[in-house]
């Protein structure tokens, strides 16, 4: 045979491999629907528990576990008329929500940063807010150096910017930001470049990073210190608890999961995602 | 297998790709047009051009979803970046092929090979810890459209240096010739042989430049500070229709979704656009 033939020929069975593979994919034999574990509900949790959910396919070959968005409300209405046999919220209870069981996989806090050479060192609650919202625009003005703020806000429809606005009972249309950031990273790289720039982001990745070197300083919230500890404690007050929720005492595949995404196996997965694994 | 047989198997093939390839820009204009229905039948087209600002987690009815800013923020950016690349890159190719001794000629070219390979990605890491702070000790918050202009201009300017070079390769040697012959000097003859004759190559350049600055997310998502409105001066940020894309996508629902696909229409129909008149201005004097 020659090269060309040899060429040609292994390019058409390339393109008949693509297109059965595409067929493959989109037929699933009717087996697989019988174990299946469907999760619905917030946004924040919802990567986390996907990400979960992969390895628990892993460990039960035959399980698909299958994690759709839809906002904590709908994560609560739907473990409450049992759509899904598993709801996601990132959030505590209501009081009218007490006919539900919770469970706590994770624990989501942020912090406020600065660049490590700006001399302030906490910030009060009405000051961020003025800040944020343009009515204190120079460092000098809460007891720093005279130079203009830059304020660095997330991107709409992020959850660290839900959190942060709703401790802070801002409204996003109030903020007068300088920089929108998308990811945690760019926010601390963002910061960690302008030193008079502030900013918020995730504990988890704030904590490793000023470890590491990088030139931010978490400031305190309330008096209490910006840190991982205090946010699996429950003291630092920014933060709050990411559940999975159920109607009724979890049975079966659904409590070997909810078991599982509490469990020691899965911390890796919490802290990659920059959220605070549960104490043991 | 007879000759004429692996010439069908061939011809076949070749012609699935081509028809494939073909395909592929009708679904994803297709694909966009579907996600982003609901955002354009519930919001409607005139609110993307009329809303006072771009608040889309809001949903049809309390959202705004104005697009303008950053259509404008899109424009600017790229139209700076190619004003700086395009004297830069066909300066540069120029440099390289008629002025330049061989050796440093040839590795010059490497060079620039290997700028137009690095991933945008690593040119947007650059701009954000190295770039932006130093614009910033200038004009604060230093992440604004002059940041976006120059990491573009740098990323486009090998492509432009490039596809200007490669055009010089292909020239006739007799034009040369017939230069030297005419005993011009390397200047007339650069001016007035070389750069008229390699035109047509030369537009293909900036064209592709264009296009590559359009579209990247990225290094501008990354420099520009991605704060929607339209900037009155070069040191305030902007957010591109790519950046716009790429930051919110990720936790958008619904209508936000939907808008977000509409930013993608727009985007596709800049650059139909810029194709559109890159096709104008050539048959009426590049190629003819």
């Amino acid at each position: 045979m020659s090269l060309r033939m040899l060429f040609s020929q292994s390019m058409l069975w390339s393109v008949v491999a693509v297109f059965s593979l595409a067929c493959c994919s989109c037929s699933r034999s009717p087996d697989a629907a019988r174990s299946q574990l469907v999760l619905t509900g917030s946004s924040t949790v919802a990567p986390l528990a996907a990400e979960i959910g992969k390895r628990f396919e892993k460990l039960h070959p035959g399980v698909r576990v299958d994690v759709q968005t839809g906002g904590s409300s709908r994560g609560i209405a739907d473990a409450r008329r049992e759509l899904a046999d598993i709801g996601m919220a990132s959030r505590d209870l209501k009081p009218d929500e007490n006919d539900l069981l919770s469970f706590t996989i994770a624990r989501d806090g942020i912090c406020v940063i600065v660049h490590q050479e700006n001399p302030i060192p906490s910030l009060t609650d009405q000051q961020i807010i003025a800040i944020y919202t343009g009515d204190i625009e120079n460092w000098k003005d809460v007891g720093g150096p005279d130079a203009e703020i830059t304020v660095v806000n997330k991107a709409e429809g992020r959850s660290t910017l839900e959190l942060f606005l709703h401790y802070f009972k801002m409204d996003n249309a109030d903020i007068q930001a300088d920089v929108v950031i998308g990811d945690n990273e760019q926010g601390i790289k963002t910061v960690a470049g302008n030193v008079n720039a502030i900013g918020y982001v995730s504990i988890g990745a704030a904590e490793y990073d000023a470890a590491h070197g990088v030139g931010i300083k978490l400031l305190p919230l309330g008096g209490v210190a910006a840190s991982i500890e205090n946010v699996r404690s429950g003291e630092f007050p920014l933060a709050r608890p990411l559940n999975l929720v159920m109607k009724s005492e979890p049975q079966g595949l659904a409590k070997e999961f909810i078991e599982f995404a509490r469990s020691r196996d899965v911390h890796d997965i919490v802290e990659e995602q920059y959220f605070v694994p549960l104490a043991d | 297998m007879s000759h004429s047989r692996t010439d069908a198997v061939l011809v076949g093939t070749l012609r699935a790709c081509a028809l494939l390839t073909g395909t592929l820009v009708l679904f994803i204009v297709l694909f966009l047009l579907v996600e982003s229905a609901p955002a354009l039948r519930q919001v409607g087209v005139a609110r993307f051009v009329s809303d006072t600002a771009w608040r889309p987690s809001g949903g049809a009815e309390r959202g705004q979803f104005n697009l303008l800013p950053m259509i404008v923020a899109t424009t600017l950016a790229t139209a700076g970046a190619l004003v700086l690349a395009t004297p830069l890159g066909i300066g540069s190719a120029v440099f390289a092929h008629f002025y330049a001794p061989r050796g440093l000629g040839r590795l010059f070219g490497k060079i620039i090979e290997l700028l137009a390979g690095i991933p945008s990605v690593v040119y947007g890491l650059w701009g954000l810890v190295v770039l932006a702070p130093l614009v910033a000790r200038w004009q604060p918050p230093g992440t604004s459209l002059l940041s976006a202009i120059l990491v573009l201009t740098i990323m486009i300017t090998p492509t432009i240096a490039l596809v200007a070079g490669a055009t010089f390769d292909n020239l006739p040697r007799s034009y040369l010739q017939a230069a030297a012959a005419l005993g011009l000097s390397r200047w007339r003859t650069v001016g007035g042989v070389i750069l008229p004759a390699a035109r047509s190559g030369l537009f293909t350049a900036v064209l592709l430049g264009s296009g590559r600055a359009i579209g990247e997310t990225m290094a501008v998502l990354m420099v520009a500070g991605n704060v929607v409105q339209t900037p009155h001066s070069l040191f305030q940020p902007v957010r591109t229709l790519t950046a716009n894309i790429a930051l919110e996508m990720a936790y958008a629902m619904g209508d936000h979704r939907a808008a977000l696909f509409v930013s993608g229409l727009v985007l596709m129909a800049m650059i139909a656009l810029l194709v559109g008149i890159a096709e104008v201005l050539s048959k009426g004097r590049l190629y003819g």
